[in-house]
């Protein structure tokens, strides 16, 4: 175990900045992803049966 | 033998097989990052000379390696679907942009999350940076091609013939660290030489690489299947498609 308490990990050393910063912003990104693409999955399956107006 | 190289070339074909794919993607993403999350932070130690700073590298080299990846296999299938005319080749291609480019943006961002304890600096014109910023600038110009031109066909011969010739920035940063005097430290793993790290904290980066590996083929794989749907949404196989999702979601309520 390489930390003595949940403040040390969360310091990381001095670091935690950096290194949460990092990890935040990746897990973030991953969440976002998924959601976005999700949406314009039903979106198209919505499309299929209703076709939009402009066609 | 016949070999049925063009069964999945089909779009219905295409959409079914990510969809049984899929929820396997994501729990493989899942499982593989978060044992790899427990083995980088709490079994890998912490490095002698960078600190707990180090541990930014789980992230960063899946999210780099992966940028790489994605690219060439959207050159890949964006040169299969031009050649070959197989629609499908193509909005795959086109599935795997946006990701690619996610990818390239966490590699950049985590670099400069690492760089700034590291170096002193959030950002240099090294040239692993340089051609790394490039690389997310010709995803974003794959990207804004394709969504420029109105016929899908031309747009996708105009935005395959991009990301081909952009295929060559690919092994410019892979070799940045050797052909110039870069910042960026040279390749921890490479297949010819032993690692120059500690096995766990290899164990916890391969493990995260896999895990990143899969969550971008779910990603490029349920894109490209609303791709798919949006492009097809007038054929008879997009109606049924569509029709069979609908009364599985009554079934789920």
């Amino acid at each position: 175990m390489n930390w003595s308490s949940a403040a040390a990990f969360f310091d990381m050393g001095g670091y935690g900045l950096y290194v949460w910063g990092a990890y935040a912003v990746t897990l973030l990104v991953m969440l976002v992803e998924p959601w976005w693409v999700r949406r314009r999955q039903r979106q198209a399956l919505r499309d299929v049966a209703t076709p939009p107006l402009q066609e | 033998m016949s070999l049925r190289w063009f069964t999945f070339s089909a779009p219905s074909r295409f959409v079914r097989l990510c969809a049984r794919l899929n929820p396997w993607l994501w729990a493989l993403a899942v499982v593989l990052a978060l044992v790899a999350l427990y083995i980088g932070f709490f079994v890998a130690p912490t490095d002698a000379t960078q600190g707990d700073a180090y541990r930014i590298i789980f992230i960063h080299v899946p999210a780099a390696w992966m940028s790489m990846v994605v690219y060439l296999a959207m050159a890949f299938w964006a040169a299969v679907g031009w050649s070959m005319n197989t629609r499908m080749a193509s909005m795959l291609a086109q599935g795997l942009a946006p990701t690619g480019a996610l990818m390239a943006f966490i590699a950049l961002w985590t670099g400069a999350f690492w760089g700034r304890p590291a170096w002193g600096a959030w950002w240099v014109w090294d040239a692993r940076l340089t051609s790394e910023l490039i690389l997310l600038f010709l995803y974003l110009g794959y990207m804004a091609l394709k969504s420029s031109i109105d016929d899908e066909v031309r747009g996708d011969k105009a935005s395959a013939l991009l990301a081909i010739i952009g295929a060559i920035n690919v092994p410019i940063i892979y070799f940045s660290v050797r052909w110039w005097n870069t910042l960026h430290q040279g390749a921890t793993i490479s297949l010819t030489a032993a690692p120059k790290m500690a096995h766990t904290m290899l164990l916890a980066m391969l493990l995260m690489t896999f895990a990143f590996w899969a969550y971008a083929f779910a990603m490029a794989f349920a894109r490209a299947s609303a791709i798919a749907l949006e492009r097809e949404r007038h054929t008879l196989w997009a109606r049924q498609w569509a029709a069979g999702e609908a009364i599985t979601a009554e079934g789920e309520q």
